[in-house]
């Protein structure tokens, strides 16, 4: 603690080669950070769901709808407990600036099925009773200032024309993972403006044991292999994770972009720390000459390059963790539970570690084998 | 000696003042005179004591927290004294004191040289073109080209 003040003055030097280079590592960890949250946020999302739910698409493609009439068919076979269904509906309200998710869904069935979507019992019970009523995320209710009652029109991207619901319910989910950014209205009533076509998007199986997925799934798929519309049957863990690969190899790309970043700043921190080791010859010299060691030269130019990763970690990992806390950000909805993770931040801290290792090393090596004779000619 | 030891014997037993004084510019009067002390076990307490001694006998009291742009010459050159004598060496070896100085500061430091001698027992070695400041040793040694041509007799004993 005694050689701070030393090392605080030696800083302030050039206060704005200081605050630029600390401003650089915090930019560099910051974008480490978030980064690396994006990748985690999407593999999060890809592992969560219930072992005990089989979700049934068109073998075609999710984009295919399946029969509304199978879900009959689907109550009968062994091992199923209970169906459900959803159906994507693409819809935007306003400006359509604001992207969100909207399903219609088996109002009754679908909350029994995702206990993860808490809702009042009252609102529960309105949800159920009225048609053309809708149940929404906490965050979506703020980001558009809707309250309970409202009545709210949504165009209809997919299945067109002004689509108009009625609040009666505010969501919470009970997982982070889960979003809070949709909007659920009833099947019954999409299925009726759509002139009764009879489709569903996908089918959600609640079944007996997890040991039984595999034989079910296959069940199922046998069952509808010869119909009109083939199924395909996965976990729901399976299903999200075919949605985190639409993101395509998004994982690599940012590691690879991470790493790039913070190597890139690592040149940058490492030229100025030598650059600023570099002018102060004739001060190293003069400290050597009264009597400061090799080691103490060492640690007192080790100790500039921590304070300033130090600072810019602080300021980087700290305000990637706060910023994106405070802002409740979700990407949108496409990444929900996006948070900065204590793994993150511990691995940020490792980076920010190496980062002073790799500027103040050379520097430091540098002062510390200078020769007092050589270096005395400097200040002479 | 490993350079370890020779730094530690220099910082115990050395007390250096350069010709161009080598103040740290970012450092204050007090900050300066303070690091030979960074290197002993003395405490912050103790070590502000010595700190405002060597500033006292060097008359400086009252800059110790100005930067060394903000001293004269002559103040400075006393600050590079105070910071040479703070770690109480043995020997205080001083290139040039008053080269860069005017008459009525090279007369201060001459004086204070002369106090430290005769009042702290300290030695010093001075190296000077400044006949006026040789005039003050007790023992003068002519060196030309690196090479001791001559023994002078003391002149200011």
């Amino acid at each position: 603690m005694r050689y701070l003040p030393l090392v605080l003055a030696n800083l302030g030097r050039h206060k704005r080669r200081t605050f630029l280079t600390a401003v650089s590592v915090a930019l560099a960890l910051f974008l480490f950070a978030s980064l690396r949250t994006v990748v985690t946020t999407i593999a999060a999302g890809a592992q969560f769901g219930s072992a005990r739910r089989l979700v049934v698409t068109n073998a075609t493609g999710i984009v295919f709808p399946l029969p509304i009439a199978y879900a009959g068919r689907l109550r009968t076979l062994p091992g199923v407990q209970a169906v459900s269904w959803a159906n994507w509906f693409g819809g935007r309200y306003g400006d359509g600036k604001r992207f969100f998710a909207t399903f219609a869904v088996d109002p009754a069935s679908y909350l029994a099925m995702y206990p993860e979507i808490q809702l009042p019992p009252d609102q529960r019970e309105a949800f159920l009773r009225e048609r053309t009523s809708a149940i929404v995320g906490k965050r979506l209710l703020d980001v558009f200032g809707w309250r309970l009652g409202q009545d709210v029109t949504i165009q209809g991207t997919i299945f067109g024309g002004d689509w108009t619901f009625t609040i009666r319910g505010v969501y919470t989910p009970s997982d982070r993972v889960i979003n809070d950014d949709m909007l659920i209205f009833r099947h019954d009533y999409f299925d009726e403006r759509i002139q009764r076509a009879g489709i569903v998007g996908w089918y959600i199986l609640q079944i007996d044991t997890p040991d039984n997925a595999a034989g079910i799934a296959k069940l199922v798929d046998d069952q509808f292999r010869n119909s009109s519309a083939a199924t395909k049957t996965g976990t729901e863990q399976a299903f999200n994770a075919s949605f985190a690969t639409m993101w395509g190899n998004v994982s690599l790309l940012m590691n690879t972009i991470g790493m790039a970043v913070v190597f890139a700043i690592l040149l940058v921190t490492a030229n100025a720390m030598m650059m600023s080791a570099r002018e102060r010859t004739g001060e190293v010299a003069v400290l050597k000459t009264i009597g400061f060691s090799d080691r103490r030269l060492f640690g007192l130019v080790m100790l500039e390059a921590g304070v300033i990763t130090l600072a810019g970690a602080v300021l980087g990992l700290g305000g990637a963790k706060l910023l994106y806390r405070a802002t409740n950000f979700n990407g949108a909805g496409f990444l929900p539970g996006f948070d900065v993770s204590g793994p993150t931040l511990a691995l940020g801290g490792v980076i920010a570690l190496l980062l002073m290792l790799a500027s103040g090393v050379v520097p430091a090596v540098r002062a510390a084998r200078l020769p007092v004779v050589q270096a005395l000619r400097h200040v002479e | 000696m490993t350079a370890g030891q020779l730094a530690a014997w220099r910082a115990r037993h050395i007390g250096f003042v350069f010709q161009q004084l080598n103040l740290l510019p970012v450092l204050t009067a007090y900050q300066n005179v303070e690091l030979p002390l960074l290197l002993t076990r003395l405490s912050k307490p103790q070590r502000e004591e010595r700190v405002r001694v060597a500033l006292g006998v060097v008359g400086l009291d009252d800059r110790i927290h100005h930067y060394p742009r903000q001293l004269s010459g002559g103040q400075e050159q006393r600050v590079a004294i105070a910071r040479a004598i703070v770690a109480d060496p043995t020997l205080i070896l001083l290139d040039e004191p008053t080269g860069q100085l005017d008459a009525k500061s090279s007369q201060e430091v001459l004086a204070l040289l002369r106090r430290l001698n005769g009042e702290f027992g300290k030695t010093i070695v001075i190296v000077t073109h400044d006949a006026h400041a040789a005039e003050q040793a007790k023992t003068v040694l002519h060196l030309e080209k690196g090479v001791l041509i001559e023994r002078a007799a003391a002149v200011g004993s």
